[in-house]
């Protein structure tokens, strides 16, 4: 058994209260413990996808309790995939907080950073379903102190709504859970896959209810239409950092959906079959119009981005809800661009906003460095808006690719493409508010009591500008990019080998 | 007994769903509160319902057990939901105390305003 499975979970998990009791007065010692253990996050979680790179399905036993009693934890593709997906968006964001002095604003950032970190990885290796809603607990009970981390007025109104959203959400999960318990009698999730399996269509009333609840609950947590309503809110008037590490909160949303509507409730199960399907493809057509419309209608600059957001989630989601091997592929390839696309844009957003004062939509006297800024948020907004030559066309481009079925086609492709014009002309006239009409206003001049905001120092671009590479990266290499998301959705509709990889170590052990 | 555990549930929920839906920070948690006891009540119901039977297996002879699962089930749910209750708490203090109302759809400043002074508090800060 391979002990560094945990590692990702044990870190933070010990560091985020050593951060939080010892360190509380001393920034600086918090600064540097809490990169240190992004930095070891991040080296950990690449060991851990070198090791599952061949095509492995790892498990975890804690307390060596045999995989269906116990408590499991299963590194697979998807895991590895999203577990190096968060641990390097963490270490960019944490090195933008700490640049802009964010994390300064308010107590106990650094520790509750580690402890949504902790909740994050639990959630991507979790083999238990239960164990699932207790990570998700966890993230979240971090993510509602990151959120109003700083405070003011506008920020608590949304926070508390946030609050209240995903506590309603975290009762669903619950009821889901027990109706799952009540006709399987089991939360493992390669268990359930059996037990599901065997139970007939006429017996299986209790079955389609929780899949609906489950697929609900995490709806709301990836911010599908129905239950998307708190998430411009939220990205909004979230500090920015935080903003950009949401980035991911949205996946592990979709993470569980694609976890939970393949090995579980997958295809050719019939108790459930048609279930995800048939709400999930028309829920992703909304949510890209909504979110399309929103960056069109925004008036200010946090917002827009929100719902840029949001509409890349309703892309991503069009593509997992056909539930095949080639669509899942392009899924997760637009998972990774977005996730990182996002962050950039909160990021340069950022920067811009504080040297402007407001972030509202309207001209104002330009910025010192306003070539560097422009020059920076056109690059991650031709990003998540999809246009080459970044990551975002070519995910683009392989969803639309994969969305080839009959019915489907046009609905998705006029989705998709005309969400990706009206995202492009919202980026485009706010751009140029933002960036292009603010040159004919007259300079801003120091005086003593109104001295100008201080110019952004390398420290400060150079996370942006690592997001931005990472992008480039993830298009050039996109041959191996898309070589391994394929052997990810291959093993993602594997189930049973998932099944025996996780029940089958009983008897080898 | 079935009929006494599913209408407790039934009717804990619709109160959770009705207070919830009052929008205002206090009846809200309450809400919450309501709607937890009834996942909870939910939850314990969900490894069959039995009376006087030890959630153990008996060492003498193939008496009858009660599931111990859900058992471990409500407890963490009950754990996670007093601390969430407390956090929530918290938030809605903060924010009555920042905007004088306990409304959780707190009206949120001028939406257009040049933000030179009290927006750019807000976003910036």
């Amino acid at each position: 058994m391979n002990h560094w499975i945990i590692a990702p979970v044990v870190l933070p998990a010990l560091l985020a209260p050593i951060i939080g009791f010892v360190m509380r007065h001393d920034i600086g010692l918090a600064r540097i413990f809490s990169v240190a253990g992004a930095v070891a996050q991040a080296a950990i979680a690449a060991g851990l996808f070198a090791a599952v790179a061949g095509g492995e399905v790892l498990t975890y036993r804690l307390g060596d309790w045999p995989a269906p009693f116990g408590i499991v934890l299963v590194l697979d593709h998807l895991s590895a995939l999203m577990l190096v997906l968060t641990a390097v968006l963490a270490l960019i964001v944490l090195a933008h907080a700490i640049a802009t002095g964010w994390d300064a604003r308010g107590q106990h950032f650094h520790a509750l950073y580690q402890f949504q970190l902790m909740g994050l990885s639990g959630a991507f290796l979790t083999g238990d379903i239960f164990n699932l809603f207790v990570f998700f607990e966890v993230l979240l009970i971090a993510s509602y102190g990151l959120m109003i981390h700083g405070g003011g007025r506008d920020r608590l109104r949304a926070g508390l709504q946030y609050v209240v959203m995903n506590l309603v959400g975290s009762t669903l999960f619950l009821f889901a859970l027990g109706a799952l318990y009540a006709s399987t009698g089991t939360l493992n999730i390669a268990d359930l896959a059996q037990r599901v399996q065997a139970i007939g269509v006429e017996s299986s009333g209790i079955v389609r209810v929780a899949t609906i609840l489950l697929m609900m609950v995490f709806a709301l947590k990836a911010a599908l239409f129905p239950v998307q309503f708190w998430l411009p809110g939220t990205y909004a008037n979230a500090p920015a950092p935080v903003a950009a590490l949401f980035a991911i909160m949205t996946k592990v949303g979709a993470y569980a959906i694609i976890r939970v509507h393949t090995v579980i409730f997958g295809p050719g199960i019939e108790a459930t079959s048609g279930l995800a399907e048939t709400w999930l493809f028309p829920a992703a057509i909304v949510t890209v119009a909504i979110g399309a419309l929103g960056v069109l209608g925004a008036r200010r600059l946090m917002p827009l981005i929100a719902f840029a957001v949001l509409g890349s989630v309703g892309t991503m989601m069009l593509a997992v809800s056909a539930f095949s091997p080639k669509a899942m592929s392009a899924a997760l390839y637009y998972l990774v661009h977005s996730t990182l696309a996002a962050a950039a844009l909160f990021m340069v957003a950022d920067l811009v906003v504080r040297r402007r004062t407001s972030d509202i939509l309207r001209p104002r006297p330009p910025t010192l460095q306003n070539g560097l800024f422009a020059a920076l948020f056109f690059a991650v907004a031709i990003g998540l808006a999809g246009m080459p030559p970044l990551s975002g066309f070519l995910g683009k481009l392989l969803v639309l690719d994969a969305l080839r079925a009959p019915g489907d086609m046009a609905w998705a492709w006029s989705a998709v493409l005309l969400g990706s014009l009206l995202t492009i002309v919202g980026f485009a006239r706010a751009g140029s508010t933002l960036f292009w009409k603010s040159t004919s206003l007259p300079a801003p001049v120091a005086t003593d009591d109104a001295p100008l905001p201080p110019r952004a120092g390398a420290l400060e671009v150079a996370p942006s500008m690592l997001a931005v590479a990472l992008l480039a990266a993830l298009a050039v290499f996109a041959g191996p990019m898309a070589r391994f998301t394929d052997a990810t959705a291959n093993q993602l509709f594997d189930r049973q080998g998932y099944v025996t990889s996780v029940l089958g170590s009983e008897e080898k052990g | 007994m079935e009929l006494i555990v599913a209408s407790a549930v039934g009717v804990l929920t619709a109160g959770g769903v009705y207070l919830i839906l009052r929008l205002r920070a206090f009846a809200v948690i309450i809400g919450l509160a309501l709607l937890s006891y009834a996942v909870n009540v939910f939850l314990f119901s969900s490894g069959g319902l039995s009376v006087n039977l030890p959630p153990i297996l008996s060492k003498y002879g193939d008496a009858a057990y009660t599931d111990p699962l859900p058992q471990a089930l409500v407890l963490t749910a009950i754990v996670i939901s007093f601390g969430m209750t407390a956090v929530l708490v918290m938030i809605a203090l903060g924010a009555y105390l920042e905007a004088d109302t306990d409304r959780i759809n707190i009206p949120a400043e001028d939406p257009d305003a040049d933000g030179d002074a009290d927006a750019a508090e807000g976003r910036a800060s």
